[in-house]
């Protein structure tokens, strides 16, 4: 267990130093939600129609840019041959990375959520709707990328490669995370609905995401 | 305690490294793997430590404890020191003494041993190669395992250092460890020689 939480608090603190980049992908939601209305127009209508498209977009591409992080520098310096080795089930190690990256470069977009709700007209209903989608929406989002993100170390591909993997895989969480928050803000379906469609993908890969990158990472070293 | 390879295959990208390998290394005995370069003694190492799976054959390390497979016996040593330049040396040690587990002794202890007490607190970024390496080699004395895998563990070390590791590997095996390491330079112990390949 201690193993477990060593790693954890090894990648949040490698994360979070000069160079670590979790701060990039908040800086990337930011961007993209400040661009928005310049790019639609001052039609506050009709930014709050979309607000919450918007924050699930911005989400979704800023916690793609961050996950190719999660296995790379590990690879190149070494470190993952120790992991592999290591006492420590690799899907157990998988998920503790997945989880650090998700604290780490995850959490700081759903923070940012309320600030960037403001700029898109919505009102805190809508915002918290969004936010709380979020929380459940993106560690589904983290768990599915992990698995693009080893095989793209496994097969020395980097960036584009784990895009064109992981975003078909993404996209039933990005139309229930936003059919959530458009129930929670005009209805007519219950909220419930597409939000425990949401919680369910998320537990199913926590489930599959750490076995599938493990298997990935264990038959791919050289 | 006893580990041995029976009639190892190993075939990278298509190509046969080496085939029909046997090796026994028993406690207390240190095997120098040497042939020229792509001869396949990186890829011995990573076989025994598990990151590579044998084409045919097996290695297997009698008497050790049942519970554990080799390679959670076994200290690789590669060419990539596994360090992350935003930790201080101390926190870099630190991670590996309780991530790998088991049989661990105080972090600053082993970075006395091996000279690098004045740096416990510096970013791995500002070290040298040669301080990196020795940082590696504070991993081996962090946490104790009996089997220790070493690919060219002398390279960037001076002189000093050299007769340092050659100190710290007469202790490991006086200690009843094994020790693999493919090398071109002379390791300063004892060692029997496992010669591979040779221009096939």
């Amino acid at each position: 267990m201690t193993a477990l939480a060593v790693l954890i608090r090894r990648d949040i603190r490698i994360a979070l130093r000069v160079g670590g980049g979790a701060l990039i992908g908040v800086l990337f939601f930011l961007t993209v939600t400040v661009l928005m209305p310049f790019a639609l127009g001052p039609d506050l209508a009709l930014l709050t129609r979309l607000g919450p498209s918007i924050l699930w977009l911005g989400a979704l591409l800023a916690s793609l840019l961050t996950l190719d992080r999660l296995f790379t520098s590990d690879h190149e310096d070494g470190s993952l041959d120790l992991i592999v080795m290591g006492r420590t089930p690799l899907e157990l190690a998988c998920a503790a990375k997945a989880l650090a990256h998700w604290l780490a470069a995850g959490l700081p977009l759903i923070i940012a959520t309320p600030v960037l709700g403001l700029m898109l007209n919505l009102d805190a209903t809508a915002t918290s709707a969004v936010a709380l989608t979020l929380l459940v929406g993106t560690p589904a989002l983290t768990f599915i990328g992990m698995i693009g993100a080893a095989l793209a170390v496994t097969l020395h591909r980097g960036g584009l490669l784990l895009a064109v993997l992981v975003l078909p895989l993404s996209i039933p969480v990005l139309i229930f995370g936003v059919a959530a928050s458009q129930a929670a803000i005009s209805g007519p379906l219950p909220f419930g609905t597409p939000f425990s469609i949401l919680c369910a993908i998320s537990l199913v890969s926590f489930v599959i995401g750490p076995f599938a990158a493990a298997a990935s990472l264990r038959h791919g070293l050289d | 305690m006893r580990l041995t390879g029976r009639q190892i295959d190993c075939v990278r990208g298509g190509r046969a490294v080496f085939s029909g390998l046997d090796f026994e290394a028993a406690s207390s005995q240190a095997l120098a793997v040497i042939g020229p370069n792509g001869s396949g003694k990186t890829s011995l190492l990573r076989l025994i430590a598990g990151l590579l799976v044998p084409a045919g054959g097996s290695v297997a390390l009698e008497g050790g404890a049942d519970e554990l497979t080799l390679p959670e016996q076994a200290h690789y040593l590669g060419h990539r020191d596994a360090l992350k330049p935003a930790l201080s040396v101390l926190e870099n040690l630190s991670f590996w003494r309780d991530f790998l587990g088991g049989d661990a002794s105080d972090p600053n202890e082993s970075l006395a041993k091996v000279g690098l007490a004045h740096a416990t607190h510096l970013p791995a970024a500002y070290l040298s190669a040669g301080q990196r390496r020795r940082l590696s080699i504070a991993r081996l004395l962090a946490v104790r395992r009996p089997v220790w895998l070493l690919d060219e563990p002398t390279s960037a070390l001076d002189a000093a250092g050299q007769d340092l590791f050659a100190g710290l590997m007469r202790d490991h095996l006086a200690r009843g460890g094994i020790i693999v390491a493919a090398t071109h330079a002379p390791l300063g112990i004892e060692a029997d020689e496992l010669r591979m390949g040779g221009g096939k």
